[in-house]
This record gives C-alpha cells, sequence and structure tokens, in this order.
C-alpha cells in the first residue's frame, strides 16, 4: 500500500499542533468518541501557573469562599512518601459541578479538575505528588460559584526529587 | 503502547462505584536523569468515564497525579452487566480506551 506523502504531513501536523485538545477533536470526528461526551479541552494556563492568584484566574474564579461543607477524606495529615499522597474530598454543596485539587507549595499548583455531570456523586478519590509540606485545597464549583476548603498536608519525603 | 487499566465497576446501593488504576509514568518535568539532563514531563492530561453513551466523569489533570494514577468516584445508576468504558489521554498524544462490565 501506498500513502500520498501530504496525506502524512498532513496528519503530523494535526498531531504536533495541538497535544490533547485536536487529538480528541480527531477521535471525535473519527466517531471514537461517544456523542455525548463534552469537547474535552486541558487548562494550559490553569496547570502551567505558578502561583495561586494565576492559577485561580486562569480557572475563572474569584476569591472562593471557605465553606464547611467541602471535606477532606482519606487524605492523611502526615505523608510518609510525597510521590503518593491519597487525596479525597466529598462535597455536600448542592449542585456541585466540579472538584480541583490544589497544592499551593507544588511547582504548578493545580494538580487535578474532575468535572462531575448530574448524576455523579460529588465525591472524588485520588492520589497526587507533593513536593513538601504543603496546604491542599479543594476548590468545589456549585451552582457557578466557588467555594474551598483547606487542609494542610506534612511530608516526610517530598514527591519531586530531582 | 501502555499496559491495559485495572477497572472494578460495582454496584453499591443505587449506585456504581467505579475504582480504577491506569499504569503511566506521570513524569513531572521537574527531575533530572543522571546525567543532568532535565526528564521531560510525560503524564495523563484527560481522562473520560462513559457508561451507556454518557459521559459520566471527565477530568484534566497536571503533573502532581501520582504515577501510576489511582481514581474512585460513583454515579447514580448503572445495573449489573452494563459496560463503562474509560479512556485517558497524555501530553504526547497517547491514548488508552479500557471497557469493564459493572459487576
Amino acid at each position: 500500500m501506498h500513502r500520498s506523502p501530504s496525506h502524512l504531513d498532513k496528519r503530523r501536523t494535526l498531531l504536533k499542533s495541538g497535544g490533547g485538545a485536536a487529538l480528541l477533536a480527531a477521535l471525535a470526528a473519527a466517531g471514537l468518541t461517544p456523542a455525548s461526551a463534552r469537547a474535552q479541552t486541558w487548562n494550559n494556563a490553569a496547570f502551567e501557573s505558578r502561583n495561586l492568584g494565576e492559577t485561580l484566574k486562569a480557572l475563572g474564579v474569584v476569591e472562593p469562599a471557605r465553606s464547611t461543607d467541602i471535606a477532606f477524606v482519606q487524605t492523611p495529615e502526615i505523608a510518609e512518601n510525597g510521590a503518593v499522597v491519597p487525596v479525597g474530598v466529598t462535597s455536600n454543596l448542592p449542585k456541585t459541578e466540579s472538584i480541583a485539587i490544589l497544592i499551593e507549595k507544588n511547582p504548578n499548583m493545580l494538580a487535578a479538575v474532575f468535572d462531575l455531570p448530574a448524576g455523579t456523586e460529588p465525591a472524588i478519590s485520588t492520589r497526587v505528588k507533593m513536593a513538601q509540606t504543603s496546604n491542599i485545597y479543594a476548590l468545589v464549583k456549585a451552582d457557578g460559584k466557588y467555594f474551598v476548603a483547606i487542609k494542610e498536608v506534612k511530608v516526610t519525603l517530598g514527591g519531586c526529587g530531582g | 503502547m501502555a499496559d491495559p487499566m485495572k477497572i472494578r465497576a460495582s454496584v453499591v446501593g443505587d449506585s456504581t462505584e467505579i475504582k480504577v488504576l491506569m499504569s503511566h509514568e506521570m513524569e513531572t518535568g521537574q527531575r533530572k536523569d543522571a546525567k543532568g539532563q532535565v526528564i521531560p514531563a510525560w503524564f495523563i492530561q484527560n481522562v473520560m468515564v462513559v457508561w451507556n453513551d454518557r459521559t459520566v466523569l471527565s477530568a484534566q489533570w497536571g503533573t502532581a497525579v501520582a504515577k501510576n494514577p489511582f481514581l474512585s468516584f460513583k454515579f447514580k445508576g448503572g445495573a449489573k452487566g452494563d459496560k463503562v468504558t474509560i479512556t485517558w489521554i497524555d501530553n504526547r498524544g497517547d491514548k488508552r480506551t479500557d471497557e469493564a462490565v459493572i459487576a
């Protein structure tokens, strides 16, 4: 079989041009993702910013209110190994739409954003890396507004060693 | 091609609980190798979980998600025998999709 060079070039350009987003668009076009899946993006600005203000700005957040309706679960007070720190966040706020995890003293604060469609419980568990002892922010978007809960996790061995 | 995900999908009350372990380096781009060269960042950026043609979770991840990522959550509905598919895409454009049957 023979493929024309121009075809290959086009494909390379597509792969190079936009990382995940372009690929997802390509996958969607190829019918590999279900129609109901929302167009995926990766918030470059938010993930690459290096301080809290910039990260929040990139996420479109203005002064999130502290909330006692957000709880950390399965999250240790002291993590022996910063490379694997369990973090669980649950929200009792009505109409919780998304949960983001930020680690204040990591080189990039934003660790993850989870979008929760209606019907998905507002609770998420994962594992993160922590460079050092730090506050963890659980940022919840509920009914269009942002709320936050903060917990300090002490790290005895950093997870981003060089 | 990356190793398959380990997915457990089980009915808990009127919800389905998903637990998934992915196989990925999740390299931060902060580390250096023995020669002092920065090891380039290599990490999963997007995760999607689909049940019955419906997205039940979509996530964006940064480099701070731990190596071989773990994720757990629940969604309302789901019956034994239903299929759940999980897809991740990393910053190199690699992707992997795995399917599990709700037990």
